[in-house]
Protein backbone atom coordinates (compact mmCIF):
# COMPACT_ATOMS: atom_id res chain seq x y z
CA UNK A 1 0.00 0.00 0.00
CA UNK A 2 0.99 3.55 -1.25
CA UNK A 3 1.69 6.21 1.52
CA UNK A 4 -0.96 8.35 0.38
CA UNK A 5 -4.00 5.64 0.86
CA UNK A 6 -5.94 6.50 4.04
CA UNK A 7 -6.34 4.64 7.54
CA UNK A 8 -9.08 2.97 8.63
CA UNK A 9 -9.73 5.76 11.06
CA UNK A 10 -9.82 8.24 8.20
CA UNK A 11 -12.19 6.94 5.74
CA UNK A 12 -16.37 7.07 6.01
CA UNK A 13 -17.90 3.76 6.99
CA UNK A 14 -19.73 1.32 4.65
CA UNK A 15 -17.85 2.32 1.55
CA UNK A 16 -19.38 5.64 1.23
CA UNK A 17 -17.39 7.16 -1.61
CA UNK A 18 -15.76 10.13 -0.18
CA UNK A 19 -14.07 11.61 -4.11
CA UNK A 20 -16.37 11.10 -7.17
CA UNK A 21 -16.27 7.80 -9.54
CA UNK A 22 -15.08 10.35 -12.20
CA UNK A 23 -11.67 10.87 -10.66
CA UNK A 24 -11.07 7.04 -10.94
CA UNK A 25 -10.11 6.32 -15.04
CA UNK A 26 -11.21 3.01 -15.86
CA UNK A 27 -9.82 3.80 -19.63
CA UNK A 28 -6.90 1.77 -18.40
CA UNK A 29 -8.77 -1.45 -18.52
CA UNK A 30 -9.00 -0.82 -22.42
CA UNK A 31 -7.51 -3.65 -24.72
CA UNK A 32 -9.47 -2.42 -28.07
CA UNK A 33 -10.03 1.34 -28.54
CA UNK A 34 -13.09 2.74 -30.20
CA UNK A 35 -11.84 4.81 -33.81
CA UNK A 36 -14.76 6.64 -35.59
CA UNK A 37 -14.54 6.90 -39.42
CA UNK A 38 -16.32 10.14 -39.52
CA UNK A 39 -17.20 9.88 -43.83
CA UNK A 40 -19.16 7.12 -42.97
CA UNK A 41 -20.86 8.34 -39.33
CA UNK A 42 -24.41 10.15 -39.80
CA UNK A 43 -24.58 11.38 -36.00
CA UNK A 44 -27.51 9.15 -35.44
CA UNK A 45 -26.54 8.48 -32.07
CA UNK A 46 -27.00 5.38 -31.28
CA UNK A 47 -23.62 4.94 -30.00
CA UNK A 48 -23.87 7.90 -27.64
CA UNK A 49 -27.20 6.17 -26.33
CA UNK A 50 -25.89 2.84 -26.03
CA UNK A 51 -22.49 3.52 -24.26
CA UNK A 52 -22.94 1.83 -20.88
CA UNK A 53 -19.90 4.66 -19.36
CA UNK A 54 -21.10 7.91 -21.08
CA UNK A 55 -17.56 7.80 -22.45
CA UNK A 56 -19.22 9.15 -25.91
CA UNK A 57 -19.54 13.22 -25.88
CA UNK A 58 -21.56 15.42 -28.63
CA UNK A 59 -19.02 17.87 -29.72
CA UNK A 60 -21.48 21.11 -30.47
CA UNK A 61 -19.11 22.97 -32.49
CA UNK A 62 -17.27 20.51 -34.42
CA UNK A 63 -21.30 18.62 -34.50
CA UNK A 64 -19.26 15.66 -34.00
CA UNK A 65 -19.17 12.46 -31.82
CA UNK A 66 -15.79 12.02 -29.51
CA UNK A 67 -14.93 9.01 -27.26
CA UNK A 68 -13.35 9.68 -24.28
CA UNK A 69 -10.69 7.56 -23.40
CA UNK A 70 -10.21 8.17 -19.76
CA UNK A 71 -13.12 6.49 -19.22
CA UNK A 72 -13.73 4.04 -22.29
CA UNK A 73 -13.15 0.43 -21.24
CA UNK A 74 -13.38 -0.33 -24.78
CA UNK A 75 -16.21 -3.05 -24.90
CA UNK A 76 -16.99 -2.60 -28.41
CA UNK A 77 -20.98 -1.95 -28.05
CA UNK A 78 -21.05 1.42 -30.05
CA UNK A 79 -19.06 -0.61 -32.80
CA UNK A 80 -21.73 -3.56 -32.68
CA UNK A 81 -24.45 -1.04 -32.52
CA UNK A 82 -23.30 1.11 -35.21
CA UNK A 83 -25.62 0.76 -38.62
CA UNK A 84 -23.12 2.65 -40.85
CA UNK A 85 -20.03 0.45 -39.38
CA UNK A 86 -18.34 3.85 -38.72
CA UNK A 87 -17.01 2.08 -35.79
CA UNK A 88 -14.25 0.75 -35.72
CA UNK A 89 -12.32 -1.22 -32.30
CA UNK A 90 -8.49 -0.76 -33.01
CA UNK A 91 -6.22 -2.81 -30.77
CA UNK A 92 -4.09 -0.21 -28.40
CA UNK B 1 -35.21 8.22 37.29
CA UNK B 2 -38.23 6.86 38.70
CA UNK B 3 -39.20 3.21 37.44
CA UNK B 4 -42.39 3.50 35.36
CA UNK B 5 -45.61 2.10 35.88
CA UNK B 6 -46.11 -0.90 34.14
CA UNK B 7 -49.04 -3.99 33.61
CA UNK B 8 -48.79 -7.37 33.53
CA UNK B 9 -49.57 -9.22 30.10
CA UNK B 10 -49.68 -13.01 29.29
CA UNK B 11 -47.43 -12.81 26.42
CA UNK B 12 -45.67 -15.97 24.63
CA UNK B 13 -42.01 -15.12 23.52
CA UNK B 14 -42.77 -14.71 20.13
CA UNK B 15 -45.87 -11.86 20.87
CA UNK B 16 -43.47 -10.55 23.76
CA UNK B 17 -41.33 -9.73 20.47
CA UNK B 18 -44.03 -8.16 18.40
CA UNK B 19 -45.40 -6.10 21.70
CA UNK B 20 -41.83 -4.58 21.67
CA UNK B 21 -41.83 -4.09 17.63
CA UNK B 22 -45.57 -2.04 18.15
CA UNK B 23 -43.73 0.04 20.86
CA UNK B 24 -40.84 0.81 19.52
CA UNK B 25 -42.20 3.09 16.78
CA UNK B 26 -40.90 1.19 13.91
CA UNK B 27 -41.14 2.40 9.98
CA UNK B 28 -40.80 -0.12 8.16
CA UNK B 29 -41.13 -4.02 8.97
CA UNK B 30 -40.35 -6.80 5.94
CA UNK B 31 -41.13 -10.40 7.27
CA UNK B 32 -40.94 -13.72 5.84
CA UNK B 33 -43.06 -16.04 7.91
CA UNK B 34 -41.56 -19.66 9.30
CA UNK B 35 -41.93 -21.85 12.29
CA UNK B 36 -41.68 -20.69 15.15
CA UNK B 37 -41.32 -16.96 14.46
CA UNK B 38 -44.68 -17.15 12.49
CA UNK B 39 -46.93 -15.68 15.44
CA UNK B 40 -44.24 -12.46 15.56
CA UNK B 41 -45.04 -11.35 12.01
CA UNK B 42 -48.82 -12.19 12.61
CA UNK B 43 -49.07 -9.99 15.39
CA UNK B 44 -47.54 -7.44 14.10
CA UNK B 45 -49.85 -7.61 10.64
CA UNK B 46 -52.71 -6.97 13.29
CA UNK B 47 -51.13 -4.45 14.73
CA UNK B 48 -51.06 -2.87 10.97
CA UNK B 49 -54.28 -3.59 9.90
CA UNK B 50 -56.12 -2.08 12.80
CA UNK B 51 -53.91 1.07 12.62
CA UNK B 52 -52.40 0.61 15.73
CA UNK B 53 -49.17 1.38 14.05
CA UNK B 54 -47.59 3.75 11.97
CA UNK B 55 -45.28 1.08 10.24
CA UNK B 56 -44.56 0.20 6.28
CA UNK B 57 -45.39 -3.13 6.00
CA UNK B 58 -44.00 -4.97 3.47
CA UNK B 59 -44.88 -8.78 2.65
CA UNK B 60 -41.90 -10.26 0.55
CA UNK B 61 -41.55 -13.75 -1.46
CA UNK B 62 -38.38 -14.58 0.66
CA UNK B 63 -36.36 -13.96 3.42
CA UNK B 64 -33.60 -13.35 1.09
CA UNK B 65 -35.97 -9.90 -0.27
CA UNK B 66 -37.01 -9.62 3.06
CA UNK B 67 -33.75 -8.32 5.22
CA UNK B 68 -33.35 -6.66 1.57
CA UNK B 69 -35.77 -4.57 2.04
CA UNK B 70 -34.93 -3.95 5.63
CA UNK B 71 -31.29 -3.06 4.74
CA UNK B 72 -32.44 -0.53 2.00
CA UNK B 73 -35.24 1.23 4.41
CA UNK B 74 -32.75 1.67 6.77
CA UNK B 75 -30.03 2.72 4.46
CA UNK B 76 -32.56 5.35 3.61
CA UNK B 77 -32.69 6.43 7.40
CA UNK B 78 -35.62 4.08 8.34
CA UNK B 79 -36.03 2.33 11.95
CA UNK B 80 -36.66 -1.47 11.03
CA UNK B 81 -37.17 -4.80 11.88
CA UNK B 82 -37.67 -8.23 10.87
CA UNK B 83 -37.64 -11.68 12.23
CA UNK B 84 -36.84 -14.89 11.36
CA UNK B 85 -35.30 -18.44 12.10
CA UNK B 86 -33.44 -21.57 11.06
CA UNK B 87 -33.37 -22.01 7.20
CA UNK B 88 -34.93 -18.70 6.83
CA UNK B 89 -32.08 -17.23 8.03
CA UNK B 90 -29.98 -19.13 6.71
CA UNK B 91 -31.34 -18.04 3.17
CA UNK B 92 -30.70 -14.35 4.25
CA UNK B 93 -27.17 -15.33 5.29
CA UNK B 94 -24.91 -13.26 1.92
CA UNK B 95 -27.68 -9.92 3.07
CA UNK B 96 -26.68 -10.40 6.54
CA UNK B 97 -23.03 -9.19 5.30
CA UNK B 98 -24.25 -6.57 2.81
CA UNK B 99 -26.13 -5.29 6.22
CA UNK B 100 -23.91 -4.87 8.65
CA UNK B 101 -21.31 -3.85 5.60
CA UNK B 102 -23.42 -1.00 4.73
CA UNK B 103 -23.97 0.12 8.40
CA UNK B 104 -27.70 -0.59 8.68
CA UNK B 105 -28.82 -0.86 11.86
CA UNK B 106 -31.54 -3.52 11.29
CA UNK B 107 -33.22 -4.90 14.18
CA UNK B 108 -34.22 -9.04 13.86
CA UNK B 109 -35.74 -10.98 16.41
CA UNK B 110 -34.70 -15.13 15.80
CA UNK B 111 -36.40 -17.56 17.06
CA UNK B 112 -33.68 -20.41 17.53
CA UNK B 113 -34.75 -24.02 15.49
CA UNK B 114 -32.67 -26.31 14.05
CA UNK B 115 -31.68 -26.48 10.31
CA UNK B 116 -32.47 -29.45 8.25
CA UNK B 117 -31.93 -32.18 7.20
CA UNK B 118 -33.59 -34.29 8.97
CA UNK B 119 -36.58 -31.73 9.26
CA UNK B 120 -36.72 -30.44 12.71
CA UNK B 121 -38.98 -27.60 13.71
CA UNK B 122 -37.47 -27.38 17.05
CA UNK B 123 -35.45 -25.54 18.83
CA UNK B 124 -31.15 -25.30 19.25
CA UNK B 125 -28.68 -22.63 18.18
CA UNK B 126 -27.76 -23.91 15.26
CA UNK B 127 -28.92 -21.19 13.14
CA UNK B 128 -27.59 -18.09 14.67
CA UNK B 129 -24.52 -19.90 15.51
CA UNK B 130 -23.50 -20.15 11.54
CA UNK B 131 -24.16 -16.19 11.40
CA UNK B 132 -21.65 -15.56 14.66
CA UNK B 133 -19.17 -14.14 12.28
CA UNK B 134 -21.39 -11.65 9.79
CA UNK B 135 -20.47 -8.69 12.47
CA UNK B 136 -24.05 -8.81 14.08
CA UNK B 137 -24.59 -8.04 17.63
CA UNK B 138 -26.31 -11.29 19.30
CA UNK B 139 -27.81 -11.23 22.30
CA UNK B 140 -29.64 -14.51 23.79
CA UNK B 141 -32.43 -14.18 26.20
CA UNK B 142 -33.23 -16.49 29.06
CA UNK B 143 -37.51 -16.12 29.26
CA UNK B 144 -40.09 -13.64 27.75
CA UNK B 145 -39.49 -11.23 29.43
CA UNK B 146 -35.83 -11.09 28.50
CA UNK B 147 -37.10 -10.74 24.95
CA UNK B 148 -39.47 -8.04 25.10
CA UNK B 149 -36.65 -5.88 27.40
CA UNK B 150 -34.20 -6.43 24.66
CA UNK B 151 -35.69 -6.02 21.77
CA UNK B 152 -36.76 -2.69 22.98
CA UNK B 153 -32.74 -2.16 23.87
CA UNK B 154 -31.66 -3.66 20.78
CA UNK B 155 -32.89 -0.72 18.36
CA UNK B 156 -31.13 1.78 20.75
CA UNK B 157 -27.70 -0.05 20.46
CA UNK B 158 -27.82 -0.50 16.92
CA UNK B 159 -28.85 2.90 15.61
CA UNK B 160 -26.62 4.79 17.79
CA UNK B 161 -24.16 7.15 15.65
CA UNK B 162 -21.52 5.35 16.84
CA UNK B 163 -22.53 1.48 16.19
CA UNK B 164 -24.67 1.46 12.95
CA UNK B 165 -24.61 -2.35 13.74
CA UNK B 166 -27.14 -4.94 13.08
CA UNK B 167 -28.62 -6.64 16.35
CA UNK B 168 -29.91 -10.17 16.42
CA UNK B 169 -31.78 -10.97 19.28
CA UNK B 170 -31.98 -14.46 20.14
CA UNK B 171 -34.67 -16.55 20.99
CA UNK B 172 -35.43 -20.32 22.23
CA UNK B 173 -38.08 -22.16 19.69
CA UNK B 174 -41.11 -23.32 21.40
CA UNK B 175 -39.61 -23.53 25.07
CA UNK B 176 -40.06 -19.20 24.79
CA UNK B 177 -41.74 -18.66 21.46
CA UNK B 178 -44.70 -20.31 22.01
CA UNK B 179 -45.32 -20.58 26.05
CA UNK B 180 -47.20 -18.17 27.94
CA UNK B 181 -45.51 -16.05 30.47
CA UNK B 182 -46.50 -13.29 32.46
CA UNK B 183 -44.93 -10.02 30.89
CA UNK B 184 -44.25 -6.67 32.52
CA UNK B 185 -44.39 -4.43 30.09
CA UNK B 186 -43.97 -0.62 29.83
CA UNK B 187 -46.48 1.96 28.33
CA UNK B 188 -46.05 3.12 24.82
CA UNK B 189 -44.82 6.50 25.87
CA UNK B 190 -42.51 5.32 28.26
CA UNK B 191 -40.64 2.75 25.95
CA UNK B 192 -41.42 5.40 22.97
CA UNK B 193 -39.15 8.08 24.93
CA UNK B 194 -36.69 5.19 25.95
CA UNK B 195 -36.10 4.45 22.40
CA UNK B 196 -36.18 8.16 20.91
CA UNK B 197 -36.21 8.95 17.51
CA UNK B 198 -33.33 7.52 15.39
CA UNK B 199 -30.20 10.14 14.98
CA UNK B 200 -28.18 10.58 11.55
CA UNK B 201 -24.86 10.66 11.59
CA UNK B 202 -23.06 12.93 9.22
CA UNK B 203 -20.66 11.17 6.55
CA UNK B 204 -18.44 12.82 3.88
CA UNK B 205 -19.75 12.51 0.58
CA UNK B 206 -18.26 12.44 -2.72
CA UNK B 207 -18.95 16.22 -3.21
CA UNK B 208 -16.73 17.06 -0.40
CA UNK B 209 -19.60 17.63 1.82
CA UNK B 210 -21.03 16.26 4.95
CA UNK B 211 -24.53 14.95 4.52
CA UNK B 212 -26.48 12.86 6.76
CA UNK B 213 -25.50 9.00 6.20
CA UNK B 214 -28.64 7.82 4.67
CA UNK B 215 -30.04 7.51 0.51
CA UNK B 216 -31.28 10.77 -0.33
CA UNK B 217 -32.20 12.24 -3.70
CA UNK B 218 -31.26 15.98 -1.72
CA UNK B 219 -28.14 14.90 -0.41
CA UNK B 220 -26.16 11.89 -2.27
CA UNK B 221 -24.21 9.66 -1.04
CA UNK B 222 -22.91 5.94 -1.90
CA UNK B 223 -23.11 2.88 0.19
CA UNK B 224 -21.31 -0.22 0.34
CA UNK B 225 -20.09 -0.09 -3.64
CA UNK B 226 -16.88 -1.55 -5.37
CA UNK B 227 -13.99 -2.08 -2.91
CA UNK B 228 -11.44 -4.00 -3.61
CA UNK B 229 -7.82 -4.55 -2.38
CA UNK B 230 -7.13 -1.19 -1.42
CA UNK B 231 -9.92 -0.48 0.79
CA UNK B 232 -12.20 -3.83 1.69
CA UNK B 233 -9.77 -4.18 4.57
CA UNK B 234 -10.08 -0.77 6.25
CA UNK B 235 -13.82 -1.07 5.97
CA UNK B 236 -13.32 -4.54 7.95
CA UNK B 237 -11.28 -3.16 10.74
CA UNK B 238 -14.19 -0.04 11.10
CA UNK B 239 -16.38 -2.98 11.51
CA UNK B 240 -14.17 -4.54 14.61
CA UNK B 241 -13.96 -1.08 15.91
CA UNK B 242 -17.72 -0.68 16.32
CA UNK B 243 -18.27 -3.83 17.62
CA UNK B 244 -15.14 -3.25 20.39
CA UNK B 245 -17.68 -0.39 21.14
CA UNK B 246 -20.84 -2.10 21.16
CA UNK B 247 -19.18 -3.83 24.64
CA UNK B 248 -19.47 -0.57 26.50
CA UNK B 249 -22.92 0.57 24.39
CA UNK B 250 -24.82 -2.51 25.57
CA UNK B 251 -24.17 -2.46 28.89
CA UNK B 252 -25.06 1.34 29.22
CA UNK B 253 -28.23 0.80 27.47
CA UNK B 254 -29.12 -2.06 29.34
CA UNK B 255 -28.31 0.21 32.28
CA UNK B 256 -30.75 2.76 31.30
CA UNK B 257 -33.02 0.56 30.48
CA UNK B 258 -32.84 -0.52 34.43
CA UNK B 259 -33.62 2.63 35.28
CA UNK B 260 -37.28 2.62 33.84
CA UNK B 261 -37.79 -1.04 33.90
CA UNK B 262 -36.70 -1.75 37.35
CA UNK B 263 -35.14 -5.26 35.50
CA UNK B 264 -31.79 -6.20 34.46
CA UNK B 265 -29.57 -8.88 33.16
CA UNK B 266 -26.23 -9.18 34.89
CA UNK B 267 -24.06 -6.34 33.42
CA UNK B 268 -26.07 -7.05 29.98
CA UNK B 269 -23.14 -8.84 28.73
CA UNK B 270 -22.78 -12.14 31.10
CA UNK B 271 -24.92 -12.65 34.06
CA UNK B 272 -23.95 -14.35 36.62
CA UNK B 273 -25.94 -16.68 39.08
CA UNK B 274 -24.51 -17.26 42.44
CA UNK B 275 -20.85 -17.24 41.17
CA UNK B 276 -18.89 -15.22 43.44
CA UNK B 277 -17.45 -17.69 45.45
CA UNK B 278 -18.18 -20.23 43.35
CA UNK B 279 -15.59 -23.41 42.61
CA UNK B 280 -17.39 -25.29 39.93
CA UNK B 281 -20.14 -23.26 37.31
CA UNK B 282 -21.67 -24.11 34.00
CA UNK B 283 -21.73 -21.66 31.25
CA UNK B 284 -24.66 -21.54 28.64
CA UNK B 285 -27.11 -19.46 26.64
CA UNK B 286 -30.82 -19.16 26.73
CA UNK B 287 -33.65 -20.73 28.19
CA UNK B 288 -31.38 -23.34 29.77
CA UNK B 289 -30.68 -21.22 32.12
CA UNK B 290 -34.23 -21.07 34.36
CA UNK B 291 -33.42 -24.60 34.64
CA UNK B 292 -29.93 -24.65 35.68
CA UNK B 293 -30.42 -22.12 38.41
CA UNK B 294 -32.97 -24.31 39.90
CA UNK B 295 -30.29 -27.07 40.03
CA UNK B 296 -27.52 -24.59 41.23
CA UNK B 297 -30.00 -23.46 44.18
CA UNK B 298 -30.34 -27.35 45.01
CA UNK B 299 -26.38 -27.95 45.20
CA UNK B 300 -25.61 -24.48 47.29
CA UNK B 301 -28.63 -26.28 49.91
CA UNK B 302 -26.16 -29.07 50.01
CA UNK B 303 -23.28 -26.71 50.96
CA UNK B 304 -21.84 -27.36 46.68
CA UNK B 305 -20.05 -24.18 45.89
CA UNK B 306 -21.85 -24.49 42.30
CA UNK B 307 -22.73 -21.10 40.27
CA UNK B 308 -24.06 -20.26 36.72
CA UNK B 309 -23.15 -18.03 34.22
CA UNK B 310 -25.29 -17.01 31.63
CA UNK B 311 -23.33 -15.58 27.90
CA UNK B 312 -26.49 -12.85 27.01
CA UNK B 313 -23.75 -11.17 24.90
CA UNK B 314 -22.47 -13.53 22.31
CA UNK B 315 -21.17 -10.59 19.42
CA UNK B 316 -19.10 -8.85 20.63
CA UNK B 317 -17.67 -11.49 22.80
CA UNK B 318 -17.65 -10.01 26.62
CA UNK B 319 -13.69 -11.72 26.91
CA UNK B 320 -12.47 -9.62 29.81
CA UNK B 321 -16.29 -10.01 31.88
CA UNK B 322 -15.95 -13.63 31.09
CA UNK B 323 -12.41 -13.94 32.37
CA UNK B 324 -12.92 -12.01 35.08
CA UNK B 325 -16.34 -13.62 36.35
CA UNK B 326 -14.20 -17.20 35.59
CA UNK B 327 -11.00 -17.00 37.07
CA UNK B 328 -11.25 -17.93 40.17
CA UNK B 329 -13.63 -21.34 39.42
CA UNK B 330 -12.02 -24.41 39.44
CA UNK B 331 -13.99 -26.44 36.56
CA UNK B 332 -16.19 -24.87 34.22
CA UNK B 333 -18.50 -26.78 32.05
CA UNK B 334 -19.90 -25.45 28.94
CA UNK B 335 -22.98 -26.00 27.37
CA UNK B 336 -23.49 -25.55 23.75
CA UNK B 337 -26.55 -26.60 21.93
CA UNK B 338 -25.03 -26.89 18.67
CA UNK B 339 -22.15 -28.49 17.53
CA UNK B 340 -19.33 -27.61 14.94
CA UNK B 341 -19.30 -30.52 13.12
CA UNK B 342 -15.10 -31.86 12.94
CA UNK B 343 -14.24 -29.42 15.76
CA UNK B 344 -13.20 -30.33 18.67
CA UNK B 345 -16.42 -29.25 20.62
CA UNK B 346 -18.90 -26.31 20.52
CA UNK B 347 -18.77 -22.56 19.51
CA UNK B 348 -19.28 -21.59 22.69
CA UNK B 349 -16.62 -24.17 24.13
CA UNK B 350 -13.98 -23.11 22.02
CA UNK B 351 -14.68 -19.14 22.69
CA UNK B 352 -14.42 -19.53 26.65
CA UNK B 353 -11.65 -21.71 26.75
CA UNK B 354 -9.67 -19.79 24.42
CA UNK B 355 -10.30 -16.32 26.64
CA UNK B 356 -9.27 -18.69 30.13
CA UNK B 357 -5.92 -19.61 28.57
CA UNK B 358 -4.80 -16.24 29.33
CA UNK B 359 -6.69 -16.28 32.92
CA UNK B 360 -3.36 -16.46 35.42
CA UNK B 361 -5.25 -19.35 37.10
CA UNK B 362 -6.38 -20.97 34.30
CA UNK B 363 -9.36 -23.45 35.43
CA UNK B 364 -10.43 -26.94 33.85
CA UNK B 365 -13.05 -26.26 31.00
CA UNK B 366 -15.33 -29.14 29.88
CA UNK B 367 -17.98 -29.35 26.90
CA UNK B 368 -21.68 -30.78 26.89
CA UNK B 369 -23.11 -30.86 23.14
CA UNK B 370 -26.93 -31.03 24.14
CA UNK B 371 -30.37 -30.36 23.36
CA UNK B 372 -30.29 -30.37 19.28
CA UNK B 373 -33.39 -30.60 17.53
CA UNK B 374 -35.22 -29.38 21.20
CA UNK B 375 -34.29 -32.82 22.95
CA UNK B 376 -35.09 -31.40 26.07
CA UNK B 377 -32.33 -30.97 28.95
CA UNK B 378 -34.24 -31.88 32.18
CA UNK B 379 -33.06 -31.28 35.63
CA UNK B 380 -31.32 -34.64 36.36
CA UNK B 381 -29.06 -33.98 33.43
CA UNK B 382 -27.95 -31.05 34.43
CA UNK B 383 -27.20 -32.27 38.02
CA UNK B 384 -25.00 -35.42 35.55
CA UNK B 385 -22.94 -32.09 34.36
CA UNK B 386 -22.56 -30.82 38.41
CA UNK B 387 -21.27 -34.32 39.25
CA UNK B 388 -18.87 -34.47 36.67
CA UNK B 389 -17.20 -31.06 37.61
CA UNK B 390 -17.38 -32.34 41.44
CA UNK B 391 -15.13 -35.17 40.35
CA UNK B 392 -12.73 -33.24 38.20
CA UNK B 393 -12.40 -30.74 41.47
CA UNK B 394 -11.56 -33.49 43.61
CA UNK B 395 -9.51 -35.48 40.98
CA UNK B 396 -8.03 -32.10 39.17
CA UNK B 397 -8.23 -34.62 36.18
CA UNK B 398 -10.62 -34.19 33.12
CA UNK B 399 -11.62 -37.87 31.27
CA UNK B 400 -13.87 -36.96 28.41
CA UNK B 401 -13.23 -32.89 27.72
CA UNK B 402 -16.01 -33.32 25.10
CA UNK B 403 -19.47 -35.17 25.48
CA UNK B 404 -22.71 -35.54 24.03
CA UNK B 405 -25.59 -35.42 26.77
CA UNK B 406 -28.81 -36.52 26.47
CA UNK B 407 -28.19 -38.93 24.13
CA UNK B 408 -29.08 -42.66 23.60
CA UNK B 409 -26.13 -44.21 22.35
Amino acid sequence: MTSKQKGWKEIPIAGVCWKPTTEYLTGDWRTFKPVLDSEKCNKCLLCYVYCPDGAIEWKTEAEEIEFNYKYCKGCGICANECRREAIKMVLE
Amino acid sequence: MAVAKQKVLALSGDEAVAYAVKQSDVDVVAAYPITPQTIIVERFSEYVHNGEVDTEFICVESEHSALTACLTAAAAGARTFTASGSAGLALMHEILYVTSGCRAPVVMAIVNRALSAPINIHCDHTDSMVERDASWIQIYVENSQEAYDSVIQAFKIAEHPDMLLPVMVMLDAFFLSHTLESVNVLSDEAVRKFVGTRKIPLVRSHEGKLVPFKLDPEDPVTMGPLDLYDYYFEHKRQQEEAMQRALQKIKQVHDEYGEISGRGYGNGLIDPYRLEDAEMATICMGSTAGTTKVIVDQLRAKGVKAGLLRLRTYRPLPSQDLTKALENVKAIAVMDRSHSFGAHGGPIFHEVRHVLYDAPTRPQVVNYIYGLGGRDMPQTLIHEIYKDLQKIVETKRVEKPVQFIGLRE
